[in-house]
């Protein structure tokens, strides 16, 4: 009898055991396939082999030097993507918990691994933009632990989905860029205008710029974009496409990217 | 066995009272944290990741350390570890429990903790920390409680458990591996881009882990006429000299790669920890004592456990030495390890971050959750003990 009740329970175990492992395991199993997929199919190309671009894949190009001749322009830039993200701003003595997604910094921080000696002096007095360079190969959506930050696969937009982000902050650690902003406090009291057509985001979660996903699906340009129009300040498009205007820009102008040794491969490209 | 913790002298229960005072405080501080935000920490957009995040570093390789006890007892038949292999799983069962308290306390939204199971995520390297944290966590209940239970009734443990406790000597590098590749994976980070970073974590956590147990057998000898042998805790302390010996090396080699190849990044996070960083005619050194603390108890406790190879010391002699190479292992890995890796930021800017009263107060609030649980479970371990004797 006790012998019969402890094989009983034994089993009864297991298989409770198994029961609670199951979809674990069947959505590793999954996932795992994907995952190899979109990170490990670098593996066998040749050291310096440029990889066959597929896809759609939004970028920008920034020309400093329409920002240099008219400084204004990444003001309202900067207050349009605020305006439409509903951005908090903090007031100064808790600088510590801003919020950023698009922000103005000098050469010597825009660009940490080109050399700042003997700049010239319209380039050490420049603001430059910095914001997410949505990379081909993100190293944030690499360590996220819960796919809450993830690449599109219609436009190559690294996005965020704040209703799952566990605010681990790991991919604040990986952004070579530091890019990501993390809601220390609830942001919604530091939001000037509410507007309406964006979520606002709840404390304890990631965030960044989202290249207007919510824009493009109208078809609008980014905020920033729309209030340099005119200038040629920002040009958006997809990189991948030969025939867009990003790419007639890129295929005439000298650009460069910020960490290039990152191995990111970012979409973001300065024409300095 | 669990009612061995019920019964114990004045000191015993005075001891677990002044834990629960700081558990209390710790708990108070966390509710604050809770309603409000992570904003009542010193972190920021810059330093992202503070005291708990580098607690629960260090504390991955105190719950490494038991394996320098059951590996020679185990694999290599050391018969002299047979009194203090479940201290060593005792005190892994509590390091990781701090671990898991830290990670949680550092969460921006702890209810979603799920999403790690909810949405499993192999390219993570924090996926992979849960699962063998929670492995070895398991493992170690499951040994501990078993062997423990055969003890008690004077039996050889039933065969089975031998499969799980092999087992568990691969998780314990495992654990300390895959906690090292959270940083030494990531692009940008140049002082945690270091493939010795892994090896560097094993061999602090090999010599702070033991320190703690040899420690532990001390108080207890006093407390708990609990005698680990002289010759068990003279092997142990050869092996914390063996591996602070090798984390030395290793910290020597980082400083040798910066300084000699001049590459600019590989130097500013040692600049910054051991000398000072200037930035725009400011220097910021706050880390500075701190990290010269650590190699002054560094090369002190290795002084003194070279000292008692030669000369006979008394156990208080002992205890010193592994206090310091405790505290040196800590601040190491404790504070400047992950601290240090946010400086200078991603932008190349210098931001400092000092931890608040509330931080702290959660951090000392988990500290002395562990330390309860230490004590709670080697009362166990030393109440079988003297049962059977």
């Amino acid at each position: 009898m006790d012998n019969e009740r402890r094989k009983f329970l034994k089993i009864a175990g297991i298989s409770a055991l198994a029961g609670i492992g199951a979809p674990a395991i069947a959505k590793l199993t999954s996932t795992a396939a994907i995952a190899a997929g979109t990170e490990g199919h670098a593996a066998g190309d040749a050291p310096h082999a440029e990889e066959a671009a597929s896809g759609k894949q939004y970028g920008m190009v920034i020309d400093m030097r329409k920002f240099i001749e008219r400084p204004e322009l990444l003001d309202q830039a900067i207050a349009a993507c605020a305006l439409a993200h509903n951005i908090p701003e903090f007031p100064p003595d808790k600088k510590k918990s801003d919020i950023k997604w698009i922000w103005k910094t000098p050469f010597e921080n825009a660009f940490t691994e080109e050399s700042a000696t003997h700049l010239s002096k319209t380039i050490e007095e420049a603001q430059f933009p910095v914001l997410c360079n949505h990379c081909a190969h993100p190293s944030c959506v690499r360590v996220c632990p819960t796919k809450a930050t993830f690449k599109q696969k219609d436009n190559g937009i690294v996005a965020m989905d704040y209703h799952r982000c566990i605010g681990c902050r790991f991919c604040m650690a990986a952004c070579p860029y530091g890019a990501r902003s993390f809601n220390w406090e609830d942001p919604r009291p530091y939001v000037k205008t509410i507007n309406p057509d964006f979520p606002t985001r709840m404390r304890g979660v990631v965030e960044k710029c989202n290249f207007c996903g919510e824009r493009l699906a109208l078809g609008l340009q980014p905020a920033c974009v729309e209030a340099c129009k005119g200038s040629g300040a920002m040009v958006f498009g997809d990189i991948n496409d030969e025939k867009s205007e990003v790419r007639q820009v890129l295929a005439k102008e000298f650009t460069i990217q910020r960490k290039p040794s990152a191995g990111t491969k970012p979409s973001v490209f300065y024409i300095v | 066995m669990i009612e061995k913790t019920l019964k114990g002298k004045p000191a015993y229960w005075i001891w677990l009272a002044f834990l629960g005072v700081f558990i209390a405080i710790g708990a108070a501080c966390y509710i604050r944290q809770y309603l409000f935000g992570l904003a009542l920490t010193g972190m920021s957009r810059e330093v992202s990741w503070g005291l708990y995040i580098s607690q629960f570093t260090f504390l991955v390789g105190v719950a490494a350390g038991g394996l320098m006890l059951v590996l020679p007892y185990y694999i290599h038949d050391y018969k002299a570890f047979g009194k203090l292999t479940i201290l060593g799983e005792f005190l892994a069962i509590a390091a990781i429990i701090m671990c898991l308290m830290f990670i949680m306390a550092d969460l921006g939204q702890p209810l979603r903790g799920l999403n790690m199971i909810i949405h499993p995520t192999p390219n993570s390297m924090l996926f992979w920390d849960m699962v063998v944290l929670l492995g070895y966590l398991s493992l170690n209940v499951l040994c501990g409680w078993v062997i423990l239970t055969a003890e008690r009734k004077e039996v050889a443990p039933p065969k089975w458990i031998y499969f799980f406790v092999y087992t568990s000597i691969p998780f314990a590098v495992s654990i300390h591996t895959v906690t090292a590749m959270l940083y030494c994976g990531l692009p940008g980070r140049h002082s945690w881009l270091s493939a010795i970073i892994a090896p560097r974590f094993l061999a602090s956590a090999f010599a702070a882990g033991p320190s703690l147990i040899v420690l532990a057998c001390l108080i207890m000898k006093r407390v708990a006429h609990f005698d680990a042998g002289k010759k068990a805790l003279d092997k142990l302390s050869t092996i914390i000299m063996y591996a602070a010996i090798i984390n030395t090396f290793f910290v020597i080699l980082e400083f040798f790669v910066g300084y000699y190849s001049n590459v600019p990044g590989e130097i500013h996070t040692l600049q910054y920890l051991f000398f000072g960083l200037t930035e725009h005619g400011h220097t910021y050194n706050n880390l500075v004592p701190f990290m010269w603390m650590f190699v002054f108890l560094n090369f002190a406790g290795l002084g003194l456990f070279a000292y008692l190879k030669f000369k006979e010391g008394s156990d208080m002699l002992l205890g010193a030495a592994c206090i310091m190479i405790f505290l040196a292992l800590w601040i190491d890995k404790g504070l400047g390890f992950v601290l240090g890796g946010f400086v200078p930021t991603m932008l190349g800017e210098v931001v400092e971050y000092y931890p608040t009263a509330n931080e702290v107060g959660i951090t000392l609030g988990i500290w002395a959750t562990g330390f309860f649980l230490v004590t709670v479970l080697y009362k166990i371990a030393v109440g079988v003990e003297h049962e059977i004797e």
